[in-house]
């Protein structure tokens, strides 16, 4: 299962780059903003020269804000790409939501609530859906977030690679519970799943 | 000048004294001050009801709102804000007194149009209201996302129609300045010659005249399916939730650029004022805004990485998003490089105005980290998404309109307001602002939800932390408001130019008399040569009173 690269890697440093540079950037025109007021302030500086426009200086924070922004769209797309590829081999499980509660549905038949059991370093395909209003699925740990609406079929995998306890919400508002649409992905070991998912608990 | 009267003192049309002389008056100053005091009602009103919206999350649980209460007041806050507060409030109150006279005219070119455009925005606003006193406050947020705002048992439909009445009054206004600037300009003004305010309500304008109705036909469709049930949007009958998404959102993205552009043309004309110094890139700034105007009309999908729509339409919208970055990154360096060796005066204004551009910064800075469809898919529909879309429609557009009622308040009544009191206010909206929005940067990035009554225990401190910023922010915004109202007790002591400006607002009396000018106004080369008012000595510096 290594060689399957976990989009949370990738969204990642997308995130890390986009924000440190955004903290650069602020921190910069800050303080060039801040030294010129207090430089040129009126009273050390009473005769203002007219500087009307530079062409050069101009043409270069056209071109060199515009090769960032092109940085940072190719690095959010690959990010994004990575949330979109589902590996082979993915366990498929169908997710039904509904005010105000998720349904699991596995491969086995089994059935589970607003609880979503999977196997550690196995990549999980999510198959969404609604049976009333939009809702989304929204798996912070794992980066994911989709809109389950009704009549459509949308999708989003992951990929678990430690094991434990991890939240979920709904993020598209949908009424009176939007609040309470909350649960939790287990992420257990193979075994313990395997044994779980064929076990019939009455549903 | 002294024997001039006002156009307080001198009614249009001639002859309507008291309350009649505002109600049925042409004169554009006039409908201006009526716009004024309409949208400071609903802006208060909103910024309270966001108050009880960051009290009740305050602390975890249940504190003092039910869960419906809750939802509706976060829906009023944001109709409120986003139809009757900033999207008029630029354009309808400082557009309409100042547009005329920038360009040396009398008035609009339809003062009549301009009235009723008045009474359709005050008409939206008694139908907003009459919306929640009949079937239970709407509880859909702003955005009446399909199918939810079809099927919820509240009063969507009044309130949507109020949304519908409101596009009817931001689209004449639109249609107004666009002929005004056309028709109206002095002789001897060319469109090189037009201040960057009125460059901005021009690109503005546009965007209203063509973007407005996409979002009243789509409200309609709303009301349509709520009343008759046709299946637009209905996937077991052929129609498509997802359509509405686009119908609404192809204007409400625009939208955000209706609010913020003549929010930068705001910006545009104090920093040279008090640099005392010709903006920088004149023509960089213009082209910037028309750019602005036509990319911002086609990136409205960003909203929607989530919804479920192709990945081909992620990948354009996205690269479009990132086109739009660069204007107003633009316009950041040419109001920065115009402080460059000029002759500095800190001014309330101008200290709104900077504030303003370091919080729009910030707004625009993690606007491309929503741009980016992979980190998009973390934050959306978080507490990062309100964070960043309050710093630039608040720090944003928000500062703009403070700044501009700092600037021009002494024009439009001819007093003075304290300085001390306006800092004070300032530092403390922007300190405020800080305390409470950076928390909400933070819990958007661990996955808090917008919209929600209540939330997970991790989010509490954040939570806790923004309550704070919020009543600071309260604070300075009721301190900004007595503050320049309390002027109002002084007598009219203002000269023509109290700041040093050059545009043609600045030749004219404070107040300006009915027909703006009393003579035809000279119009100069370029808009902001400051060199007469260099050459005539410093003079006496601009006091409070």
């Amino acid at each position: 299962m290594t060689d399957i690269i976990n989009p949370v890697a990738l969204v990642d440093r997308s995130l890390y780059f986009i924000i440190g540079f955004s903290f650069v950037f602020l921190f910069a025109i800050t303080l060039v903003m801040i030294y010129f007021v207090i430089r040129y302030r009126r009273s050390r500086h009473p005769v203002p020269a007219d500087i009307r426009g530079n062409w050069m200086l101009e043409t270069a924070w056209i071109f060199i804000p515009a090769i960032i922004a092109l940085a940072m769209f190719i690095s959010g797309w690959q990010a994004y790409t990575g949330l979109r590829n589902v590996p082979e081999g993915a366990l498929e499980v169908a997710v039904i939501a509904q005010s105000f509660s998720w349904i699991f549905i596995y491969p086995s038949g089994k059935e589970t609530e607003n609880e979503l059991q999977v196997p550690v370093n196995t990549p999980v395909k999510l198959n969404i859906t609604s049976s009333d209003v939009i809702h989304s699925l929204f798996i912070p740990a794992f980066r994911v977030k989709v809109d389950a609406v009704k009549g459509l079929d949308t999708y989003a995998w992951f990929l678990p690679e430690v094991k434990g306890e991890y939240f979920f919400q709904c993020t598209e508002f949908c009424g009176v519970g939007h609040a309470d649409m909350t649960g939790v992905v287990r992420v257990v070991s193979r075994e313990a799943f395997d044994e779980w998912v064929e076990e019939d608990d009455g549903w | 000048m002294e024997s001039v009267k006002s156009f307080y003192e001198t009614p249009s049309p001639a002859g309507f004294t008291g309350i009649w002389s505002w109600l049925i008056t042409f004169d554009h100053k006039r409908i201006a001050l009526m716009y004024l005091y309409a949208i400071l009602f609903w802006f208060i009103l909103a910024v309270l009801l966001g108050g009880v919206i960051r009290l009740e999350l305050m602390f975890e649980g249940k504190t003092f709102l039910r869960p419906e209460l809750y939802n509706s007041a976060f829906t009023l806050h944001g109709v409120i804000m986003i139809f009757l507060f900033i999207i008029p409030a630029l354009p309808a109150v400082f557009g309409n007194f100042f547009l005329p006279i920038q360009i040396g005219t009398d008035d609009v070119y339809f003062p009549k149009l301009n009235l009723l455009s008045w009474y359709l925005y005050m008409a939206g606003g008694v139908v907003a209201v009459v919306s929640l006193f009949s079937d239970g406050f709407p509880d859909t947020g702003w955005t009446f996302y399909v199918p939810f705002s079809i099927s919820t048992n509240t009063n969507v439909s009044t309130a949507v129609f109020a949304a519908f009445i409101l596009g009817f009054s931001s689209m004449l206004t639109g249609l107004n300045f666009i002929t005004t600037i056309h028709k109206m300009r002095a002789k001897t003004m060319g469109w090189l010659q037009l201040p960057l305010f009125t460059w901005s309500l021009y690109a503005t304008a546009w965007v209203q005249l063509l973007a407005t109705p996409v979002v009243t036909i789509t409200l309609v469709l709303v009301m349509i399916e709520r009343y008759f049930n046709v299946g637009l949007f209905d996937p077991s009958r052929g129609g498509d939730p997802i359509l509405y998404q686009h119908l609404f959102w192809m204007y409400s993205h625009p939208a955000v650029y209706i609010m913020i552009l003549p929010g930068m043309g705001v910006i545009s004309e104090i920093i040279p004022v008090f640099a005392r110094k010709s903006i920088f890139g004149y023509k960089a700034i213009v082209a910037s805004s028309l750019a602005i105007a036509i990319a911002g009309s086609l990136v409205w999908a960003h909203h929607m990485y989530t919804s479920g729509m192709s990945d081909t339409a992620v990948f354009v919208f996205s690269l479009l998003t990132f086109v739009v970055a660069i204007p107003s990154a633009i316009k950041v360096f040419s109001w920065v490089a115009t402080l460059y060796k000029g002759a500095i005066e800190m001014t309330p204004p101008l200290f709104l105005s900077l504030c303003f551009i370091y919080l729009f910064s910030v707004g625009g800075l993690t606007g491309l980290v929503l741009g980016a469809p992979g980190p998009n898919i973390h934050v959306h529909d978080t507490h990062f998404v309100v964070a960043h879309f309050h710093c630039t429609m608040f720090g944003g557009t928000g500062f703009a309109f403070f700044a501009a009622l700092h600037y021009w308040w002494p024009k439009m009544f001819g007093r003075m307001y304290d300085f001390k009191k306006a800092y004070i206010a300032a530092v403390l909206v922007t300190g405020g602002f800080m305390f409470h929005y950076v928390p909400m940067f933070i819990l958007g990035l661990q996955g808090m939800p917008r919209r929600y009554f209540d939330y997970l225990p991790q989010y509490a401190p954040g939570n806790f932390f923004a309550g704070f910023g919020a009543l600071f922010m309260i604070a300075g915004i009721g301190l900004m408001m007595v503050n320049l109202f309390a002027s109002l007790a002084r007598q009219r002591t203002v000269p023509p130019d109290p700041w040093g400006g050059v545009t043609l607002e600045w030749t004219v009396p404070s107040p300006p008399p009915l027909h703006n000018f009393e003579k035809d106004p000279d119009i100069p080369d370029y808009p902001y040569d400051f060199s007469k008012i260099v050459a005539a000595g410093s003079g006496s510096r601009p006091k409070g009173a």
